[in-house]
Order: structure tokens, then C-alpha cells, then sequence
């Protein structure tokens, strides 16, 4: 993927303790694990270097205390990093002033959170159209763009509900809506579906590839569910202990990971959902018959390859031949997880 | 295992040998020192010497003098400033009096005004703090300018007016607001904010009030309420947000707060009466001082337990540093700032009672009155309405705080929203043109008559009522004094005086060696160093006896809140229907201003130190219920059931499982107990003591403020003295129980 890069985070670090500027001058900017602990400091982001391109879903995954909700709060300078660079369309945005920084807010940030966020205090519509109304839009203006947004998100009618009166799902929609309200370049969703319900928690999975196939928008997932992760992301970053183990698609992290931890998780990931005929293609055997397009995850060819006497023949979305896939591949990659 | 502690307990295993006790050492020592006191008296002093004393009472007193004669601030003299505060606070009280009892020539000015001020509210689309600070200004300015100061040339068109109406008779269109507007005005709130149930006690309430002909006095204490409310609110509302962004704010103010906590609502008197001349400004700045801490306390609590998420939901919206306070925050907050404000209320109501003494007319300095003529059924009748008046505002302001926006509001047509509001107006506009014909419509008649083809007959008259009910409790008060005063004379003879004997006769090296022992014991040294000053404070200069005496009334009173409480609390807490109609008991006791306390014991017991400990009671017994209850019920679910399958008795369960968790809670609740039976015994002090809270009641009638002022503080050094030291306890308790 070679898309332009939106945000460029560098060696971020973010340290808690008693004086973690004076700590990371001492360690010349690098403390090890070890001098961390010895300091009685938690390196909650340890070192941190990705780019978020525009237009995919990139999701950062790790279990609780992984550093990855305090990663997305230095993103969004919820938090301010101990260290590290950070660059938003070319702004370091770690420099900006404050005034810059609620500018960036209210036009180019929408955030999603996992306990909603919303003011109990207003209904569903003085909620989303919050962000537009401290940004000075006027009145009129501002309440058509929610009741749009509350339309999006499928809850027109229960725009004078509170939030109370909500289903978790609902007022997550809400959080959405809201947060799209300003029409955001970037969108931040902290673990957004952890706190639902496993059924409701699917629906909105798909409610939103439904909105980013519409929005296109620039995405920074957290989540603890790799799962998850690993139904919505183009990228996947995994975190352990403050730091970034391993950032690839989610096919290379199941295929390929970098050590036993993301093993761990790979293990039990649904890899005929994850893992796409192209990677496991061979090159083009002449005595292959019907073909696959390369495209198609390997879950839904896998009754054809596998009922299949012969290799099958690859083919592009131009319909040209490009490789061979056989039930010898599709059968060991999906079954190779307890091989692992 | 509640007493041992871990401590003790290692070193007796460690060594093999039997250690004495960290208490059984100081109890030791302490009681060879009163033996030895006993045998040779004199050897340990049992006062602080003379020579050594500090006059702190009168460099307090030249102190005052000269603040309110010589001090300057910037080159204006003290005493003008605080003669322009007083000038100042005039304003808002008597514009408040105009409209709830007095009338005033201006009325129609006054009127106008308001009228203008909801309108251009009304109206304006803007909403925000602006909005806020305006409306809390315009009754100030709108006072300012009704008030003597105001130029001839303001006041001469609303003159002319009112002239222009007198001549054609309607002379009540300047009197007061009519009391049937005002009541029913009461009844709507309570229909808009708790339905028919409220509504139905807002009315017998304001019927009470006009039929036991009290109407003026009751308008005459809420002139003060409705003046400090805001004022209380606002200061508080400041503070409070001042604390949570400022560290150094937080680390001046909290401390003072937990001082203010301490000092009883008597002892706020002493110094502002001091500042100011006796009357209703100097009731009004003690009650705003006195009622503005738990708002602030409230507003901190509300600003900090906003959830995180919501308040970064802000800063991600693109809230700017004030945007975030105010749109996100502070509503975040409602019901906890409105817990607040109804806190406020309440300590408000309560203090311009007790303000009595410090010249505020109404209910309290009636009920004052009364008492002290031993009117018991005029005091009867007052108490009541003052109870009735204290539970109307405290369930007003509390449904107020938790009331459900209606989410189908918008439906609803203008008129349907605002049907209260506009019953209302109907009802104030026609109070006002029936007071031309009627004048009980404006202030209720003394008493209820009808007039017949017979002449005048009287239904009800509450002056009749009361003497009637002066001579039933004579009555009663002859025939069972036959049995009362044996018992009081016993236990004051018998179990009072000894005790009170005993602490005098101590020596005061005795009483700081067994407190600075538990201080060390639980609270460090910090604690300990903060025990011995505070003690030092009143030792040294010369108020020994007056705080033992003090110290003695509130021990025993905490003694009986704590065996009455403690057993209540527990039956409450094993059976539901007790704890039913316990509860609301509590909750109505604690909604009393502590005043009304005394006419029970007065009645009972007349005067002494039988009837102060019995006035503390009931007021202060209610934390010891109330922890003990929540305590108990805090446990849990698991911890009881694994005792249960472990095959305990109900008794065993209580004495080895429950209690002992409970325990810390409990011990916070009779820190509570000790708090509110020190602000009482102040409050006893009116029917007549001999310990501080007396001397800050004569102080304030003789002009001596600075005793009355040090009074005060040595009553607040022993509310904090026992609170730091139980408190520790509590929090090493819990730590050690892993809760908390």
C-alpha cells in the first residue's frame, strides 16, 4: 500500500511517574524495561514508530495494559507523549499550539469512545450536534447536519431521547454520529464495540464497514479482540507492553508472526476468513481446471478447491490466469493452526 | 482481633513472651498518674499556671477594636468597608422583605422590572455564563436601586405611579407579594417537581403556616434564605471550580474547609457580629460563610467525578479550556451541584433559625423567645412550622436534583410545558386584584373568623390553642414531674455530675498523655503534632475548665447515641420493613434544624445538663444508625454466605464476620455522632450551660467577641482532634481489611 502517509509517529514514548522528562534525559532517551521498573515508572508506550496511511483501517490490538488506549490518547494529544515526533499533514503536531489543536479538533478529528462519552445532559441531537455547536456554527445549520448524521447511523426518531434511555448499541451510535458530525479526515475509535453485547457487538461491526465503504475515511481502530481485528483491519498493529511487536495486514501477522505472543493470537484466528487465495497460490500448473479469482478470501473458495479432483486455476480481476491453488494448500492453511 | 492489632500481635508471637499492650502501657501510666494525683494533690497541676497564661482573649479583643477603629486597607479605613458590605447587603434583604411580607411604594417599579428581566431572559437566544452572571446580578442591581441610596430622579416615576394607583384605591397593587400567590406558587413547584404527593405536602405545609398565623415570620426567615441561597451557591460554585484548576488554591482552601466543617454554626456568629453591627446583614454574611462549604465541597465532587471519557469527548469535540468547564463539565455535574445546592438550602435554613441570637427576626428568634418565657405551646407551634418549612424545602430541592428531563417535550405545545408557570401568573394576577377587596388575601388574618348573622365568630384561633397547650403540659408536667425529676435528679446526681467532677478534677497533663497516645497510635506524628497544638490552644490560655466541661457533655451524649444507635443500625440492616421506616426517620431528623431539638428536652426536663444530653440525642444519635446500617449492608453478598456455609449462627455471623468488617464504617459514623453532639452542645448553650457553647452565646449579648470567637475555635479544635484520630483509625482499618 502506497498511499500517502496522513500520520507519522516516531519513537513516541509515553512514561507515567514523578518526573518522566527528567527520567528520560537520564536514559538518554531510551530506558530499558528494566531501568523502568527499577525507576518505579510504567513506560505505559515504549518506542512507538508507525504511519497511518490515508484511506485504510489501521487497528492496534493488545490485551488491557498493552499501552494501546494511551497510545491513541497521545495520537490525539489526549495525552501529550514524554517523547517521540508526530506529524499530522506534515504539521509536527506535537508543536502546535493549543489554539491549532482545538482547530484540528473541531475540522480534521472525530473519536469514538468505549463508554460512549456522551453528555447526559443533552438528548441524541444536542449530543451530535455538540461538535458543531462549540465550533460557533449557527443553529439551524448545525441541527440539519445531526439529524443527517443521526440518519446515517440509522436513529432517526429518537432524537430528543437521552442517553439514558438508550441501549448501548444506540448510544454508540450516537457516539458515532457524533463524532462524524464534523466530517473528520482522520477517525480515532478507542475499543468502540468492547462494551456491547457479543450479538450487537457483530451488528455494529458491520454497520460500520458499511459507513467506511461510504466515508472512505482514514481510520485508527483499538480494540482487544483480535477477532475484531482481524474482520475490519487492512493493517493490524500488535501491542505488548508498551510496545509495537509486529504492524503488517492481517494475513502476514496470521501467516508469518513475528514472535510466540502474536503466534498466541494467531493460533486460534479464523485463517480461511483472514488469508486470500493470492497468497497461497503456486505458480500456473497447466493442469488446473475452473479457476478462483485471487481476491476471494480462501473460506468461501474453500468447498470448491477442496471438492475439486485437480488443482485449480488463479485468476485476476481481469480474468486473466495469474497461478494454481491446490487442496493440499487451502487444507494445510486452515487446518495448520494447531500444527503451529 | 478487632483490638490486637498486627503489630502486637507479631511481636507477642515473635518473642514467645507476653508483651503488655501499646494501651495496656498507657493506661498504666495514666492511672498510676491519677492515683498519685489522689494521694498528693497539687504535685500535678490540674490548671495551666496563671503567670504563664497567654491573653489571646484580650489581644483578640484589642485586635477587633482596632480593626473597627484604626485598621486601613489601601488608605480606606476598615470600618468603611465593611460599613459599605453591610450598606451593600441591605439592599438585596430588604428588597427581598418588600416582596415577601412588607410591600413597599416602588412595588410597581419592582415589578416592572422583573417583568423586563424574564422577558429579555426569555428571549435571548444566547446561553451561556454571561446569561447566568446577569440574572444573578439584576435583583442585586434592581435592590441597589430601590434601596435609600438610589437617586430621586429612578425613583420618582415608580412614585408617581404608585400615587397615581393609591388615589384610585388600589392601594394593594404595592403591597407584598399576596400569600395565596406564594402558596400556591409553593404548591405548583411541588406538582412540577414530585407530582400530587409533593404537592399535597407543599399545601398542608402552607396552610399550617397561615392558619397557626406564623405566615410573617416564616416570610421573615426566608427573606434571609432566598438572599444567602444564591449568594452561597455562587461563592461556593467559584471556590469549588477555583480548587480543581488550581493546585495552589486546592492546597490553601481545602484545609480552611475542613476547619469550617468543624465549627459549629453558633461560633460563625461571634466574629461577623464583631464586624458588624447586630441585625439581618451581619445573620446573612455568618449563614452565607457558614451555609457556602458544601457547595464548594459539591462542586469539587461534581467537576471531579465527571467521567474521563466524557470529559475527552469534549476536548475532542474541540471544546476550548472554558467550553469544557461549561458545557461539559458543570452539566456533567447537575445532580451533584444540585445536592449541593440543596445542602446549601437546608444549612441556610438552619443557620438564619439559630441567627436568632445574633439579631435576625422570624421563626428562630420567635422560637428563641418562647422558650425562654417557657411559651411551650407557642414553642410547639413554632418548631413545628419550622420542621414542616425544613421538609418542604428539602424535598423540593432534592426532587429538583434528581428530576427526569421529560424526553417528550418537544411535543408538547408551549402553553403544556409551561402550564405551571402560567397557572401560576393566573393565580398572582389575580391574588393581586382580589387583595383590593380582601385584605387576607395579602398577609393571612391572626386568626380564622366568620362572620354571621350573629356578628363575629372565631373558628380558630392559634394564641388560644397555645395557651390551651401551656396548660395541658403544665398539667402534664405537674403530674408526671412526680416521676421525671426523681430520675433526672438521680442520673445527674449519680452518673453526670461524677463524670463531669472527674474530668475537672483531672489533671490536664492526664488528658493530653492519653489523646497525644492515641494520636501517635493511629495518626503518626503528624497527627499527633497537630492533637498537642490544638490541645496547647486551649490549655494555655485559660479555657481548661470551660472545654473539659464541654468535652465531659459530649463524651456522655456520644456514649448514649452510640448504644441506642449501634443496635438500631443493625436491626435495620437484618430486616427489611425496619430498615423501611427507620430510614426515613433519619432522613427527616437530619432535614431539622437543630434548634427545634431543644423544646422536647425543655419541655421534659426544663434545664441542666439532664436536658442537654437529651436534646443531642435524637440529632446526633442519627449517624451512629446510619453508618452502622451501611456498613453492614456494604458487605459483601459472598463474605456473609461463605460465613453461613461455614455453619455460623446468626449470632456468630454478627459478632465474628459482620461487625468486625463493619467496623471502620462505624467508627466513621460515630466521628459524625461526636461532630453533630459538639455543634449541639453549642446549641444547648441557649438553654443554659456552663461549657464554650455558652460562651459564645454570651459573648455575642455582651459585645465580648473575641472570648466568644476563641469559644468557638476550641469547639472546632475538639471536633478535629477527634476526627483525625478516628479517622486514621478508620483508614488503617480498612487498609488492613483490604476495603475502602
Amino acid at each position: 500500500m502506497s498511499a500517502e502517509v496522513q500520520i507519522k509517529c516516531r519513537n513516541i514514548w509515553k512514561i507515567f511517574g514523578d518526573n518522566p522528562k527528567r527520567f528520560m534525559k537520564r536514559h538518554k532517551g531510551a530506558p530499558t524495561p528494566e531501568a523502568l521498573k527499577e525507576a518505579g515508572y510504567i513506560g505505559a508506550v515504549q518506542d512507538v514508530s508507525f504511519d497511518v496511511h490515508a484511506g485504510e483501517i489501521l487497528i492496534i490490538m493488545g490485551l488491557s495494559g498493552s499501552g494501546k488506549s494511551t497510545l491513541i490518547r497521545c495520537i490525539t494529544r489526549l495525552n501529550d507523549p514524554t517523547a517521540g515526533e508526530m506529524e499530522y499533514e506534515g504539521r509536527d503536531l506535537l508543536k502546535v499550539s493549543e489554539r491549532e489543536l482545538i482547530d484540528i479538533r473541531r475540522h480534521k478529528m472525530g473519536m469514538v469512545f468505549q463508554s460512549f462519552g456522551l453528555l447526559p445532559n443533552r438528548d441524541v441531537l444536542e449530543n451530535v450536534a455538540f461538535p458543531l455547536e462549540v465550533q460557533g456554527m449557527d443553529k439551524a445549520e448545525r441541527v440539519q447536519r445531526a439529524k443527517d448524521m443521526i440518519e446515517l447511523v440509522g436513529l432517526q426518531g429518537r432524537e430528543s431521547y437521552f442517553p439514558r434511555e438508550l441501549s448501548g448499541g444506540q448510544q454508540q451510535r450516537v457516539g458515532i454520529a457524533r463524532s462524524l458530525a464534523v466530517e473528520p479526515d482522520i477517525w480515532f475509535l478507542d475499543e468502540p464495540f468492547s462494551a456491547l453485547d457479543p450479538l450487537i457487538r457483530a451488528e455494529m461491526q458491520d454497520e460500520f464497514m458499511r459507513l467506511q465503504q461510504k466515508l472512505k475515511k482514514t481510520i485508527v481502530f483499538i480494540t482487544h479482540d483480535f477477532e475484531e481485528a482481524t474482520k475490519l483491519a487492512d493493517r493490524i498493529g500488535i501491542m505488548k507492553d508498551g510496545r509495537m511487536v509486529q504492524l503488517d495486514t492481517p494475513e502476514q501477522i496470521v501467516l508469518n508472526p513475528a514472535d510466540d505472543y502474536v503466534a498466541e493470537f494467531a493460533r486460534n484466528a479464523p485463517r480461511e476468513r483472514i488469508v486470500s487465495v493470492g497468497t497461497i497460490m503456486k505458480p500456473i500448473d497447466p493442469s488446473a481446471e475452473g479457476t478462483v479469482l485471487v481476491s476471494e478470501k480462501i473460506g468461501s473458495v474453500a468447498q470448491q478447491v477442496l471438492t475439486a479432483s485437480r488443482p485449480m486455476g488463479v485468476v485476476d480481476e481481469t480474468g486473466q490466469i495469474i497461478g494454481s491453488v491446490t487442496r493440499e494448500d487451502v487444507a494445510t492453511t486452515i487446518f495448520s493452526r494447531d500444527a503451529a | 482481633m478487632t483490638e490486637a492489632t498486627a503489630s502486637t500481635f507479631q511481636s507477642e508471637s515473635s518473642q514467645g513472651v507476653k508483651m503488655p499492650s501499646y494501651w495496656g502501657v498507657v493506661f498504666g501510666i495514666a492511672l498510676l498518674a491519677l492515683i498519685f494525683h489522689y494521694i498528693s494533690p497539687g504535685v500535678l497541676p490540674d490548671r495551666w499556671w496563671p503567670e504563664w497564661e497567654i491573653p489571646a482573649e484580650e489581644w483578640l479583643t484589642t485586635r477587633i477594636e482596632w480593626l473597627k477603629s484604626e485598621a486601613t486597607i489601601f488608605g480606606i479605613a476598615f470600618k468603611d468597608i465593611t460599613r459599605a458590605i453591610g450598606e451593600g447587603l441591605k439592599a438585596p434583604v430588604k428588597w427581598a422583605e418588600y416582596v415577601l411580607y412588607r410591600g413597599h411604594a416602588n412595588m410597581s417599579w419592582i415589578w416592572l422590572t422583573v417583568i423586563l428581566a424574564s422577558a429579555v431572559t426569555y428571549f435571548s437566544t444566547l446561553r451561556n455564563g454571561l446569561i447566568a452572571a446577569v440574572l444573578f446580578l439584576t435583583p442585586i442591581l434592581l435592590a441597589l436601586f430601590l434601596g435609600d441610596a438610589a437617586p430621586e430622579s429612578i425613583t420618582s416615576l415608580p412614585k408617581m405611579l404608585s400615587d397615581g394607583l393609591k388615589g384610585i384605591g388600589a392601594k394593594a397593587l404595592y403591597g407584598p407579594i399576596p400569600w395565596v400567590a406564594i402558596a400556591a406558587g409553593v404548591i405548583l413547584l411541588g406538582h412540577w417537581i414530585g407530582g400530587w404527593r409533593l404537592a399535597l405536602l407543599c399545601a398542608v405545609t402552607m396552610l399550617y403556616l397561615a392558619v397557626f398565623n406564623v405566615w410573617k415570620d416564616t416570610m421573615r426567615t426566608m427573606t434571609i434564605v432566598v438572599v444567602a441561597v444564591p449568594m452561597a451557591a455562587f461563592v461556593g460554585v467559584v471556590l469549588g471550580i477555583w480548587v480543581t484548576r488550581s493546585k495552589i488554591a486546592a492546597r490553601i482552601i481545602t484545609p480552611i474547609f475542613d476547619l469550617m466543617q468543624a465549627v459549629p454554626h453558633m461560633a460563625y456568629l461571634a466574629p461577623v457580629a464583631a464586624l458588624f453591627a447586630l441585625g439581618p446583614v451581619t445573620a446573612l454574611i455568618a449563614t452565607v460563610v457558614f451555609a457556602m462549604p458544601p457547595m464548594a465541597r459539591c462542586t469539587i465532587l461534581g467537576l471531579q467525578t465527571v467521567p474521563e471519557e466524557i470529559v475527552e469527548s469534549g476536548k475532542m469535540s474541540g471544546c476550548t479550556r472554558r467550553q469544557s468547564l461549561w458545557k461539559v463539565a458543570l452539566p456533567s455535574g447537575k445532580r451533584t451541584l444540585m445536592l449541593g445546592v440543596n445542602q446549601v438550602v437546608m444549612q441556610t435554613f438552619a443557620m438564619v433559625v439559630i441567627a436568632s441570637i445574633a439579631g435576625a427576626q422570624g421563626l428562630g428568634h420567635k422560637l428563641l423567645y418562647s422558650l425562654q418565657q417557657l411559651k411551650l405551646g407557642t414553642a410547639i407551634e413554632l418548631g413545628i412550622a419550622i420542621s414542616v418549612v425544613a421538609i418542604v424545602l428539602d424535598r423540593l430541592t432534592q426532587g429538583y436534583a434528581n428530576k427526569e428531563t421529560d424526553h417528550f417535550a418537544v411535543a408538547k405545545t408551549w402553553v403544556q410545558r409551561h402550564k405551571h408557570m402560567l397557572i401560576f401568573l393566573v393565580i398572582l394576577v389575580l391574588s393581586y386584584i382580589a387583595a383590593i377587596w380582601f385584605r387576607d388575601v395579602t398577609i393571612p388574618p391572626s386568626k380564622l373568623t366568620y362572620t354571621g348573622a350573629e356578628g363575629k365568630v372565631t373558628l380558630f384561633d392559634p394564641k388560644v390553642l397555645a395557651r390551651w397547650m401551656d396548660g395541658g403540659i403544665r398539667e402534664f408536667n405537674k403530674n408526671a414531674f412526680d416521676y421525671i425529676n426523681p430520675i433526672r435528679d438521680w442520673v445527674t446526681l449519680n452518673f453526670l455530675i461524677p463524670v463531669r467532677n472527674f474530668f475537672l478534677w483531672m489533671p490536664w497533663p492526664v488528658f493530653v498523655f492519653v489523646v497525644g497516645a492515641a494520636a501517635w497510635r493511629y495518626g503518626g506524628l503528624s497527627v499527633l503534632l497537630l492533637c498537642l497544638a490544638l490541645m496547647a490552644s486551649f490549655i494555655v490560655t485559660g479555657f481548661w475548665v470551660e472545654t473539659m466541661k464541654t468535652t465531659y457533655l459530649v463524651l456522655i451524649a456520644t456514649l448514649l447515641c452510640v448504644i441506642i444507635g449501634v443496635p438500631l443500625g443493625i436491626w435495620a440492616a437484618r430486616s427489611e420493613r425496619v430498615a423501611n421506616i427507620l430510614m426515613p426517620i433519619c432522613d427527616t431528623l437530619q432535614t431539622f434544624p437543630s434548634f427545634i431539638y431543644l423544646i422536647p428536652a425543655i419541655m421534659l426536663f426544663r434545664v441542666g445538663d439532664f436536658a442537654n444530653v437529651f436534646a443531642i440525642i435524637p440529632y446526633a444519635t442519627v449517624p451512629a444508625i446510619r453508618y452502622t446500617y451501611l456498613g453492614l449492608k456494604r458487605i459483601p453478598e459472598v463474605t456473609v454466605e461463605a460465613a453461613i456455609a461455614n455453619g455460623t449462627t446468626k449470632r456468630q455471623r454478627l459478632w465474628k464476620v459482620e461487625l468486625p468488617i463493619a467496623i471502620p464504617e462505624i467508627m466513621l459514623g460515630l466521628n459524625q455522632t461526636i461532630m453533630m453532639a459538639l455543634a449541639m452542645t453549642a446549641i444547648t448553650a441557649l438553654i443554659g450551660s456552663t461549657d464554650l457553647g455558652q460562651e459564645v452565646v454570651r459573648s455575642i449579648s455582651t459585645q465580648n467577641f473575641g472570648r466568644g470567637i476563641l469559644a468557638g475555635f476550641f469547639i472546632a479544635a475538639l471536633g478535629i482532634i477527634a476526627d483525625r484520630i478516628i479517622g486514621s483509625w478508620a483508614d488503617e482499618r480498612k487498609k488492613q481489611l483490604g476495603i475502602g
